[in-house]
């Protein structure tokens, strides 16, 4: 008897749950790193939690870490698409194919692909300007380096990447006319101990100052062992290298995240290219090294300034690449477009990018 | 390339390759006994997060590295159980353990995903390091570097000059003759297949305590399974093991340095190369055919049970 009646008064809460809560909407995210990478995957889930933190139980989000490119990571999707999620975030480059893929078969389903440049009906981009984030660094680097060698841990040859090495380049020149660029593919986002060998590698051969665009902070682990200094990268990693540590580019995903689960919501979504930097204030440059000199802290702040308000745009020509092109015309400035498929050295960088 | 660059790349050579050795010293025991273990892959990462656990928790190295080998050996005795005693197939068995070990290791190590240790510093030998070239390359490195020099020694000494390394190679070449003579078989074995975790615990320690010093996810990266390689390699003789160590540590940081030296090879391509030069040498290795030269134990992966002998 008394089993019955807590049966029924359990039946009876659970009615009550289901009819108070209005359909929340469900918002799905696809990592390809840990969540504890504190790099980029990490910045991602603080932007998913930055969404539940705004909407409340009006959101209900889910996420699957670690997810491979490629093969594994469609199906991946396809699950989150099953589990009635509303809208997914694909948050990595080797996203794109699986997600238009996916989309196609979903199409009730709200699709936001990081990075990429494919878009469909219900599939929309979303990229960082980290170049300008890169722009303050290469500037900083410039200003900094000893030994005049700028080491860059690179990741994939993708456009993002490329464009970034190159901004990184043409910014130290505007302050140190002898620097030059030491590159070293790893293939991967997130392998510390590569990225270590790396470090290590790019340091043997008389780099002082590191950039990478991989997600761990052993890049930074690594020149803090050995006296040099690196930048964080898409989060706050000052705490891994007190003494190493510059500043570190953050990426701030919750105001974009917010904005796009606001306008499924509303039903006035439509698949866009979304590009946004230091001005919509999703890249921010955070914890500037009290051990800088104080004339690099005072050009932090002004090259800052200078991007964000436009003043300063890096791809801005006459550009030439490395083969002697000229790959942007004197007084024109690329467009997103363009700046998604750069796939050129700038003229001073050696070697050629692996394809 | 000036000299200060090779002695650098020689140095790294000798760190990148050191998990390697350890973890490949522990399996050419286990295999000398004939037991091949496959989960040298998941015995590393529970070392490594266990390893970090306990040094994270306590601030103590040592104790850190001696729990990532009480761990190792855990997991090991979870193996040796199932195919000594159960008798259940090695290699079945090795690939769960695999599997089982990179899976828990995620779990129980999620919340210490992107701290930081201090690590272990290099301590310079007296006099020895001061040797020109040399003495930057092989004397200037971490206490378990140091380890994993005194582990080769000791295990060449035993393996070669000892009782007990005759009664591994007896037990390995001919269990049934090696129980003739009134040698325990499996107890042996046991002990090989523990010893073999306890060194794969200590190699991934090296990996979360020197190398990277933090914990992530499958941090090992297939380390465990080129250590595999690595004692057909060696063609299970334990000195060769740790030249091959050293050589596929070379191999998998060349890449880096070449690239950074601005010779435009594809990375992917030499990224390969240390799995080339695997593939290479077992190529070179079993074109021989006479087969008593590879010195591969005789029962490798074949089962004993006592009681059939009776």
């Amino acid at each position: 008897m008394k089993l019955k009646s807590l049966l029924v008064g359990l039946g009876l809460l659970a009615g009550a749950s289901i009819a108070q809560a209005e359909d929340p909407l469900k918002v799905g995210f696809v990592y390809v790193g840990p969540v504890g990478d504190l790099g980029w995957s990490y910045e991602h889930d603080l932007g998913r939690k930055g969404l539940e933190a705004h909407f409340g139980d009006k959101v209900e989000t889910t996420f699957v870490e670690n997810v491979e490119e490629g093969a594994d990571s469609e199906r991946v999707i396809t699950q989150l698409a099953k589990a009635g999620n509303d809208l997914i975030f694909t948050t990595s480059f080797g996203f794109m194919n699986p997600t238009i893929k996916v989309a196609k078969r979903f199409p009730k389903v709200t699709f936001e692909h990081a990075t990429g440049y494919k878009r469909s009906k219900n599939v929309g981009t979303y990229v960082l300007r980290t170049y300008e984030g890169r722009y303050v660094s290469g500037v900083t680097a410039g200003m900094m380096t000893k030994t005049n060698k700028i080491g860059y841990i690179a990741s994939f040859p993708i456009p993002e990447v490329i464009r970034d090495i190159n901004t990184i380049y043409m910014a130290a020149k505007t302050v140190n006319p002898d620097v030059e660029m030491k590159i070293v593919w790893v293939n991967t986002w997130y392998d510390p101990g590569k990225e270590t060998d790396a470090a290590n590698a790019l340091m043997d051969q008389g780099v002082d100052i590191l950039v990478q665009h991989t997600d761990s902070p052993a890049p930074l682990i690594a020149a803090e062992k050995r006296g040099m200094r690196a930048f964080g990268q898409a989060s706050d990693m000052s705490q891994f290298a007190p003494e190493a540590h510059i500043f570190s580019v953050r990426d701030n995903w919750a105001p974009y995240y917010i904005s796009i689960a606001d306008a499924v919501m509303k039903g006035t979504w439509k698949p866009q290219d979304y590009w946004g930097g230091f001005k919509e204030e999703i890249l921010t440059i955070e914890s500037i090294n009290p051990n800088l000199p104080a004339d690099v802290k005072a050009k932090i702040s002004e090259t800052y300034a200078a991007v964000k308000s436009g003043e300063i745009k890096p791809f801005t020509g006459p550009i030439t690449d490395n083969k002697g092109n000229l790959v942007v015309k004197a007084g024109y400035t690329l467009n997103d477009v363009e700046l998604a498929q750069v796939n050129w050295y700038v003229e001073g960088i050696e070697g050629e990018i692996p394809r | 390339m000036d000299a200060d660059l090779i002695v650098q790349i020689l140095f790294a050579a000798i760190k990148t390759g050191t998990p390697l050795l350890f973890i490949a010293l522990g399996e050419v025991i286990c295999e000398k006994t004939g037991v091949l273990n496959l989960g040298q892959e998941g015995m590393m990462l529970m070392g490594a997060v266990v390893g970090f656990l306990a040094a994270y928790s306590t601030g103590n190295m040592g104790f850190g590295v001696i729990a990532a080998m009480l761990m190792g050996s855990i997991m090991s005795l979870i193996f040796a159980v199932l195919v000594l005693h159960v008798g259940a197939n090695q290699v079945a068995t090795g690939l769960a353990l695999t599997i089982f070990g990179t899976g828990l290791s995620a779990f129980v190590g999620a919340d210490y995903v992107g701290k930081t240790l201090q690590g272990f510093q290099p301590i310079a030998i007296p006099v020895l390091s001061d040797i020109p070239y040399l003495g930057r390359i092989i004397f200037n490195h971490d206490i378990l570097v140091y380890f994993s020099f005194f582990m080769t020694g000791l295990l060449i000494f035993v393996v070669n000059k000892t009782r007990l390394g005759l009664t591994i190679k007896a037990v390995g070449e001919n269990p049934n003759a090696a129980n003739a003579i009134g040698i325990k078989v499996l107890k042996v074995r046991y002990l090989a297949v523990m010893f073999g975790g306890a060194m794969a615990g200590i190699s991934g320690a090296y990996m979360s305590l020197v190398y990277t010093p933090m914990w992530v996810e499958g941090m090992t990266s297939g380390r465990g399974w080129i250590a595999l390689a690595l004692v057909v390699f060696a063609s299970w003789r334990v000195g060769r093991i740790m030249l091959g160590a050293y050589l596929f540590g070379l191999a998998s940081i060349m890449h880096l340095v070449l690239q950074g030296l601005g010779l435009s090879i594809s990375p992917n391509l030499l990224a390969m190369l240390p799995y080339v030069a695997t593939v290479v040498v077992m190529v070179i290795i079993s074109a021989d055919h006479f087969k008593e030269k590879l010195l591969a134990p005789r029962s490798l992966g074949k089962p004993f049970n006592p009681r059939n002998m009776a």
